[in-house]
């Protein structure tokens, strides 16, 4: 019982849970990745999604995870599945893998894989002497209409810009050309 | 020293996703699958901003505001895609990128 209560400290139960959203993370980053079949990429991207929102209630920032869930996995997955619909259908058999573009691609990104870890290792990284200790939503929100007003105007014309875009480029669905 | 109380920890899970979107990028042929990959690209950016936000920041504010506004460019990015790859479906009735040759010289 004592070794019990021992191990079950606050600080070993945080940990697990941060592991354990790190799995989610990279293993729905994986199945996003390599898995054949497009809606089951659609479905790891979701995983990896809800791990990246853990990740942000680890990093004290509840709000931002939040609008991961909603913005990521509420608005662009189902985005995308509606796109999966509109296209190529899912019973056709995928096209047999190129061996030398994977290994092509697998060699890039473990270069840099590589060269940003070694940086990552040297780098000596310093704080800000004067951290002020304000997390609040509502702080966000006088950030966002003072001190970044004009990008947040620009954000909103982007999706405005960006709504009426695709609208007129996918008029007419997947049917007449 | 607690694991998710170190910086390095949040920058190394950051670079693993981000060589996983990169390799997407370049490895998968299907445009659909190239855009969840860098979907993936843009989450690893956005885990930097917030955990240099949390650690080193003088205001812990404005790396939220920033991850605000990737989320906002993200979602622009995925709806002009999708509707691109809807149109390239049918002018293609493919959208695997080796296919879509129509501009090469």
């Amino acid at each position: 019982m004592n070794a019990v209560s021992a191990w079950l400290t606050p600080q070993t139960a945080a940990t697990a849970a941060f592991v354990m959203v790190i799995g989610l993370t990279i293993l729905g980053a994986l199945i996003a990745v390599g898995a054949r079949n497009i809606f089951h990429n659609v479905l790891g991207l979701c995983v990896s999604l809800f791990g990246v929102s853990g990740i942000f209630l680890f990093l004290n920032s509840p709000f931002v995870a939040l609008m991961e869930i909603l913005i990521y996995v509420g608005a662009i997955c189902i985005a995308i599945c509606f796109a999966i619909m509109l296209s190529e259908p899912l019973y056709l058999p995928p096209p047999p893998r190129n061996k030398a573009k994977v290994l092509g691609a697998a060699i890039g990104s473990a270069g840099i894989f590589v060269f940003l870890g070694l940086l990552l290792k040297k780098t000596q990284w310093t704080a800000a002497p004067e951290r002020s200790t304000d997390w609040s939503v509502t702080t966000i929100g006088h950030y966002l209409l003072t001190d970044y007003a004009l990008i947040f105007e620009l954000v909103s014309l982007l999706l405005l810009v960006a709504m009426i875009g695709a609208i007129v480029i996918a008029r007419g669905g997947r049917g007449n050309p | 020293m607690l694991l998710f109380n170190q910086l390095q920890t949040y920058l190394y899970l950051a670079l693993v996703l981000f060589a996983i979107g990169l390799y997407g990028v370049l490895a998968r042929r299907s445009l659909i699958a190239i855009l969840i990959s860098v979907e993936l690209i843009l989450n690893a950016a956005s885990i930097n901003f917030m955990a240099f936000n949390r650690f080193l920041a003088p205001h812990p504010a404005v790396g939220q505001v920033i991850t605000l506004f990737i989320m906002a460019v993200a979602a622009a990015e995925a709806a002009i895609a999708l509707s691109i790859i809807v149109a390239v479906y049918r002018k293609m009735k493919s959208i695997n990128v080796e296919h879509a040759t129509e501009l090469r010289g």
